[in-house]
């Protein structure tokens, strides 16, 4: 079955895509129309509240603290907000998961090395990095990109060292070494299918902490600066103004989580869709599908639960000390 | 004719917590091109070990701890390893026990069989692939242009056999270790199985060590068979030498425990106790606590494999007197 009809069966991956697809449009072109109209002030009509066609289409999502058409912003700010966390994300993801399926293949003293590394930039508040390297260097887009990439690689680098710590033992890669294959071709051929389809997952959920951690490096003013924007600075911005305007905050906010969302629904899509023991299922209806899929998934999230409750656990403590 | 493979006091260490502990001592065997020796043996007396460190796949807790594996004459195990994968494959190849786990659950079968040919021929995608084919119909598999693009899942247990012996057999190695191919198979699918293994043994002149612990595929397949006890080769020869007259109490007890004809009642002979724990193996000989033949200079020291009429081994200080039953 093609992939199309696959993913035209599961209606609710159809929307992430066609979502995905208006916020990448949106991406590309809107700066080209819009750029002039998303930074013209007009102080004599700031915040507008929004779903009033008064003053046109540009204004149905009101307007700023300084006049300017929310509605504008948002498709302009998309632009910088996906030209940072994109390739943030990709960088920590071809980095993250490179290097993890390494050490998890060879174990042994590689594997140290890369736990310690990741242990080295998890130990500083990614906050913190971000804001002394930033605070050091300018802070222009390609340093931002620099930091969260470097901030998120432990996620990728933990995640694929232990799926391929636990792979390098499995019977077919035992079997692809009595016939030469040399490790890269193993950890290519072997390891990578089995480890990207979760790496992928995590990536998208990531996609969202990215965004968000800009959006508090621009809050901080060291993020990006005015007059461009980005949806997290714009969310910044409103936040001033939550009380009287709220939907200056809202809009970017619903932008953020909406397009999250969106990828994430789509991940978990092709979660399945890349598993080929798993493929069979999104052929079936929904409801037939959640039970099946359930019943695989119980190992796996039995770990990540007990995994959160340690952590709930231990913020509560801390709460209380 | 020289033998294509010798091993030579091959000896297996394995770590544990509770000390050093040898699984494979002084192992020796050989065996010659379009033959079949069988390492027999309980589980657990070292003859999957021996594979493992002949096909250079051991556990990070177990070492070689002696001896050579000469294929061709050139040592495996001190082998650099670039060297040792060119030889992996079209020099040795495995066919593993457990066929579901020996394929990789996210790839066509397809491609994996073209795996062993774009390492060592450095063929295209696209012509592996047709070797890939023209192997699976080889080895029997229906279809095997349609069937190249299922994954491992959409298989039967026989049938995952199979391309696993195609896997193993696509680069025509000199020397095929087939570690228990039938123990998770049933009857029917057995026989089919042995029966492909040996075609294509006397087809591509391949050398077989076939590991098991069923004697009856050892009296059908084997040429020559090596009895392993608690990690050492007790009793060695052409297999039907040693399956008519054992000179081993181990082999007879072996042979004695499989069900015949008995009448109604009579209970199955086996040999009482069980095998030695590897952290405790016994001085003396291994066995001379189960042995029913036992006397004191068996408590005392262990038997060396010896020459034990023509062309056949035997460690056993009484091996005589079972020749003269």
């Amino acid at each position: 079955m093609s992939w199309w009809r696959l993913l035209l069966r599961d209606k609710f991956a159809c929307v992430a895509v066609v979502i995905l697809l208006l916020v990448f449009a949106c991406a590309l072109v809107g700066p080209l129309l819009l750029s002039d109209l998303a930074t013209k002030q007009n102080l004599r009509a700031v915040n507008r509240p929004p779903f009033s066609l008064d003053d046109g289409w540009a204004f149905l999502l009101g307007s700023d603290s300084l006049g300017r058409s929310l509605l504008a912003r948002l498709i302009v700010a998309s632009r910088t907000t996906l030209s940072i966390a994109v390739p943030a994300v990709v960088i920590s993801l071809v980095i993250g998961s490179a290097l993890g399926m390494w050490a998890g293949y060879h174990r042994g003293w590689r594997e140290n090395l890369a736990m310690r590394v990741a242990d080295v930039i998890l130990s500083f508040p990614s906050l913190l990095l971000a804001v002394v390297v930033l605070y050091v260097f300018s802070p222009s887009a390609g340093n931002i990109i620099l930091v969260l990439a470097i901030a998120r690689i432990p996620i990728y680098l933990r995640a694929a060292r232990a799926e391929s710590a636990e792979l390098q033992s499995r019977l077919f890669v035992d079997a692809a070494r009595t016939f030469g294959a040399r490790s890269w071709a193993i950890i290519g051929r072997h390891v990578a299918p089995t480890v990207l389809p979760t790496l992928f997952t995590v990536a998208t959920l990531d996609f969202c902490f990215v965004m968000l951690t800009e959006s508090s490096l621009s809050f901080l003013g060291i993020g990006i600066q005015p007059p461009d924007m980005s949806w997290g600075l714009m969310v910044a911005q409103g936040r001033e103004v939550l009380q009287s305007a709220w939907w200056i905050a809202v809009f970017p906010g619903l932008a953020i989580v909406v397009t999250t969302v969106s990828a994430t629904v789509l991940a978990s899509w092709a979660r399945l869709a890349m598993d080929p023991g798993q493929r069979w299922r999104l052929t079936l209806p929904r409801s037939a599908r959640k039970s099946a899929v359930r019943k695989s998934a119980v190992r796996k999230s039995a770990v990540r639960k007990s995994a959160v409750r340690k952590s709930a656990v231990r913020k509560s403590k801390e709460v209380k000390s | 004719m020289t033998p294509v493979l010798e091993v030579d006091r091959l000896a297996v260490d394995i770590r544990t917590p509770a000390g050093t502990v040898r699984a494979v001592r002084e192992v020796s065997f050989s065996v010659r091109s379009g033959e079949t020796l069988a390492l027999l043996g309980e589980s657990g007396c070292g003859k999957s070990m021996t594979a493992q460190a002949i096909a250079g796949l051991l556990d990070p807790v177990a070492h070689v701890a002696g001896g050579a594996v000469r294929l061709e004459g050139t040592d495996l195990l001190t082998l650099p390893p670039a060297q040792r994968r060119k030889l992996a494959g079209p020099g040795l190849a495995i066919v593993f026990q457990d066929a579901l786990t020996a394929l990789n659950p996210v790839q066509t079968v397809g491609a994996q069989l073209a795996e062993p040919f774009r390492i060592h021929e450095r063929l295209s995608r696209r012509a592996a692939l047709e070797r890939a084919v023209e192997l699976m119909e080889r080895v029997g598999i229906p279809e095997p242009r349609a069937r190249a693009r299922a994954h491992p899942h959409q298989f039967s247990g026989g049938m995952r056999q199979r391309l696993l012996i195609a896997m193993a057999m696509a680069l025509r190695p000199k020397v095929l270790l087939a570690d228990e191919p039938t123990t998770a198979l049933d009857v029917t699918v057995q026989a089919q199985i042995m029966e492909l293994l040996r075609e294509l043994r006397t087809e591509q002149q391949t050398a077989l060590i076939l590991i098991t612990h069923d004697l009856a595929v050892v009296a059908e397949e084997a040429d020559h068979v090596a009895v392993m006890y608690a990690g050492s080769i007790v009793e060695a020869g052409r297999v039907t030498d040693v399956f008519s007259r054992p000179r081993h109490p181990y082999t007879r007890g072996l042979l004695d425990s499989v069900p015949a004809e008995v009448a109604r009642g009579v209970n199955l002979k086996s040999i009482p106790g069980s095998p030695p724990d590897l952290h405790a193996v016994p001085a003396g000989c291994a066995f001379h606590a189960r042995c029913p033949m036992a006397t004191d200079v068996c408590a005392e020291r262990r038997p060396a494999l010896t020459e034990a009429g023509p062309g056949r081994l035997s460690a056993c200080h009484h091996w005589k007197e079972l020749a003269d039953d």
